[in-house]
């Protein structure tokens, strides 16, 4: 396949889409498969079928379309123009929705009796222009919602592999560094570190052999925007992953999925194969001298895996464990050799750089954060969901007006940002702009993109201590501070939570925080104290009414101990 | 090799360039302590007491792992870092059942020595106390889990100088363990060579020869170097030993 055979595909497609009067597109990612999706699916080609409606509506498995709490979400498109979108959608109501769009309209056909109850209908349709969707901006998830993720026609036809085709042909491995360089990307894990220096300091290293990591290995309790990347628009990774290859003068690629993800593995799987079958992949890529393959591995469980040198042990078929660094994987990774590692939606931002520009997308976001962030928007908010938005937007921007506000008419708390490895923030830092740098100043990291909601029934000890009872099962054991530091601190934690703890052993836990951040190998252990810190730092108070007053204002603590000293002095 | 200057405690010091610093400081006397490290074996950088500052850098690093480099400028034995290595060293007496008095290694454990060394006298964590095995199935020697330390010198020494590879690590965090072979029984290893080597290289009673009792249990780690130097002058190859 060359450049011209990838348009032909593209037009083909879009002609076979056309030819449709009406498409609905159901969501197949996790969420709403588990709120029943799949029935919906059947149910809506089931009534396609009894309708003889085949030539004229198709029905489509998509990916994500975002607000996942409304699942099972529907779009339908009619005469690929106006859209209408659906929430909590029974089976039933896909067949009142085939009604409604297809029959209801078709020239030649009688009304159906389901069209009557179209009214009970109307509830289910979610207005297009609310802020959960004026206010993102997808460019990561441009295509989630709108394409097959297992149909490789569907993304060429929204621009596929027309990036790579350019870099290829038009690029020198070094413009293609240069300009992810110019664009500002950051990586999208967590850290933050420039993405195009990473890719032009392995570019730079010696090695007879190179390599691509992405990584898909996300942990973070309640997190979950990796996985629908990997889910709805498995290909752009891929691509991503390619530009990356070629750009770095990689051949091999190795996409590490977490264990948990089988959907994900299954559609990268199946992604990869079709694009090798279309010289997309694989040997000689759109019929240049480049070649790069890609496979997948899976991960065994370990949250530990999605630190990039145990990740990378984990590929050679090591213990899941981290290595101290230097040396960093740019210079000797996997094998031995240099590699680029990144996570999946690093290279899932690849493609529109390189198709619209570094100035495009160094035009969005804040001075030294650019481009947007995917954040999967959980907790106490109205409409929890899969949102990108672009860097800088504001905390109560984000939690108002895309969440819709904290629901029963309660009270914002705080926000938990970064999972196990960041930190809570305030009410008063609402009107904080997101990007790596304010989230830092206020000891929480911008991390993968979980962004926890919590209301004021939530009590923040015990969320502290949920998380670190979550470091605590997930320390891998190869260095003491983290192995038994966190146990140690969870057992203090869970003092305080049951009234048995004294003021000393808040000392104690604050002492504690502090050295293990130090002197942890890896990242989990450095980061693991960031939650117990940052609501110390923000929620003293409550810490010390558990401790002095046995009392925890949010009710959920049962504090029904004393501690030891109180009962020998009575 | 050319030679590389640095600052260690407010002294220049020279040194070989690809060298780690946690051998210079050795070289130099200056005490550092360590428990993973072992004179021959692999670096692993898990045990975390020989953390030193560098100038410049914001986080600590572990002397055995960092490669000294030109105008470095090193602290070694900073308030901070003596307080964090006793808070690691009361860790690691709270992880397990660590009870000198009835341990075969006692006088002479390397992990008792450190915390003498360093005046840890008390351990004001909770003591976790973990019901733990003892597997005295091999003809020679016990394994005795409460007093691992996991440093997997053990691992090491068994990989990498006897080749056999019988030891490895299973399980995560605190629940780690070394095991043998698919975790069975040492006596009914079929890979053990009964070496011996892992006994020798163990810094406490985690490993000891059978019939020792309390405080009876010494170990030779010089052997390990009497062996690496045997091999690099080709002492036992055909016809080289001269």
């Amino acid at each position: 396949m060359n450049r011209s055979d990838l348009e032909a595909m593209a037009q083909r497609e879009l002609q076979r889409q056309q030819a449709f009067r009406c498409r609905i597109l159901c969501c197949a990612s996790t969420p709403c498969l588990s709120s029943g999706g799949s029935a919906v699916y059947d149910a809506i080609n089931e009534a396609i079928k009894e309708g003889s409606l085949d030539a004229e509506v198709q029905a489509v498995s998509t990916g994500c379309m975002g607000p996942c709490s409304r699942g099972p979400m529907i779009t339908v498109q009619v005469n690929g123009a106006e859209e209408v979108i659906y929430e909590h959608v029974t089976p039933e109501i896909g067949r009142q929705i085939v009604a409604q769009h297809a029959a209801a309209d078709a020239p030649n056909r009688e009304a159906t009796p389901e069209v009557e109850s179209a009214p009970s209908l109307s509830k289910h349709v979610l207005p297009g222009d609310i802020p959960f969707f004026v206010k993102q901006k997808k460019i990561v998830l441009a295509n989630s919602g709108l394409i097959d993720p297992e149909r490789l026609e569907d993304y060429v036809a929204h621009n596929g592999y027309k990036a790579l085709a350019y870099a290829l042909r038009e690029m020198t491995p070094e413009e293609v560094c240069r300009e992810i360089i110019n664009s500002g990307l950051r990586g999208r894990g967590g850290a933050g570190y420039p993405t195009g220096l990473k890719w032009d300091m392995v570019r730079k290293a010696r090695g007879d052999k190179k390599y691509v990591v992405a990584n898909g290995d996300e942990g973070d309790p309640g997190a979950y925007m990796d996985r629908t990347l990997m889910e709805s628009d498995p290909h752009r990774v891929l691509e991503g992953m390619a530009i990356a290859g070629y750009a770095v003068g990689a051949e091999q690629g190795f996409i590490y999925v977490r264990g948990e993800y089988p959907i994900a593995a299954k559609r990268l799987e199946r992604a990869i194969r079709s694009a090798e079958r279309r010289g997309l992949l694989g040997s000689r890529v759109l019929e240049s001298n480049f070649n790069f393959r890609i496979d997948v591995r899976i991960g065994a469980g370990a949250f530990v895996c999605g630190e990039e040198t145990a990740l990378m042990a984990s590929i050679m078929g090591m213990r899941g464990q981290p290595i101290p660094r230097p040396p960093y994987p740019a210079q000797s990774g996997l094998w031995g050799k240099p590699t680029l590692i990144n996570n999946v939606e690093t290279f899932g931002s690849i493609a529109p750089i390189i198709q619209n520009g570094a100035e495009w997308f160094a035009s969005i976001g804040t001075a030294k954060s650019k481009g947007t962030k995917i954040f999967a928007l959980a907790g106490k908010v109205d409409t929890t969901g899969l949102i990108e938005v672009p860097m800088g937007i504001t905390l109560r921007e984000i939690v108002y007006d895309i969440g819709g506000g904290i629901p029963d008419g309660l009270a914002f708390k705080a926000a938990q940002t970064g999972g196990p490895s960041g930190g809570c923030i305030p009410a008063a830092h609402l009107d904080t702009p997101v990007d790596y740098e304010s989230l830092r100043a206020l000891g929480s990291i911008m991390g993968s993109g979980g962004l926890i909601i919590m209301d004021e029934h939530s009590c923040m000890v015990d969320v502290a201590k949920f998380f670190m009872e979550f470091c605590m099962d997930e320390s891998c054991g190869k260095c003491v501070p983290c192995r038994v530091g966190t146990v140690q601190m969870h057992r203090l934690l869970e003092r305080i939570t049951d009234g048995s703890a004294t003021m000393q052993d808040l000392e104690t836990l604050k002492e504690l925080c502090v050295m293990v951040k130090e002197t942890s190998l890896c990242g989990l252990g450095q980061s693991a104290p960031n939650p117990v810190q940052s609501t110390i730092h923000y929620f003293l108070e409550e810490y010390e009414a558990h401790i002095r007053d046995h009392h925890c204002a949010a009710g959920v603590c049962t504090l029904d101990k004393r501690p030891v000293t109180e009962w020998v002095h009575a | 090799m050319s030679v590389v200057t640095l600052t260690i405690n407010d002294e220049l010091v020279s040194a070989q360039e690809g060298e780690t610093l946690l051998s210079v400081l050795h070289e130099r006397g200056i005490d550092m302590p360590t428990l993973c490290h072992l004179d021959g074996l692999s670096e692993r950088g898990g045990c975390r007491l020989c953390m030193v500052e560098l100038e410049g850098s914001a986080r600590l690093q572990a002397a055995c792992v960092t490669q000294v480099q030109e105008g470095m400028i090193v602290h070694t034995h900073s308030e901070r870092l003596v307080k964090y290595r006793k808070m690691i060293l009361e860790l690691l007496f709270s992880e397990r059942n660590h009870v000198c008095a009835v341990c075969v290694m006692n006088g002479n454990c390397e992990l008792q020595w450190e915390a003498a060394k360093i005046g840890m006298d008390h351990v004001r964590y909770d003591y976790l106390n973990p019901d733990l095995s003892m597997d005295a199935s091999h003809d020679r020697f016990v394994l005795d889990h409460n007093r691992c330390i996991l440093c997997t010198r053990c691992v090491r020494v068994c990989d990498e100088i006897e080749g056999a590879h019988v030891w490895d690590v299973m399980g995560r965090g605190v629940n780690s363990r070394v095991i043998i072979d698919l975790n069975q029984p040492w006596g009914t290893s079929q890979s053990c060579t009964s070496c011996g080597k892992c006994v020798q290289v163990c810094p406490t009673g985690a490993l000891s020869a059978k019939g020792a009792t309390v405080a009876e249990m010494e170990k030779q780690h010089n052997f390990l170097r009497w062996i690496l130097d045997g091999r690099e002058k080709n002492v036992w190859s055909y016809g080289n030993g001269k």
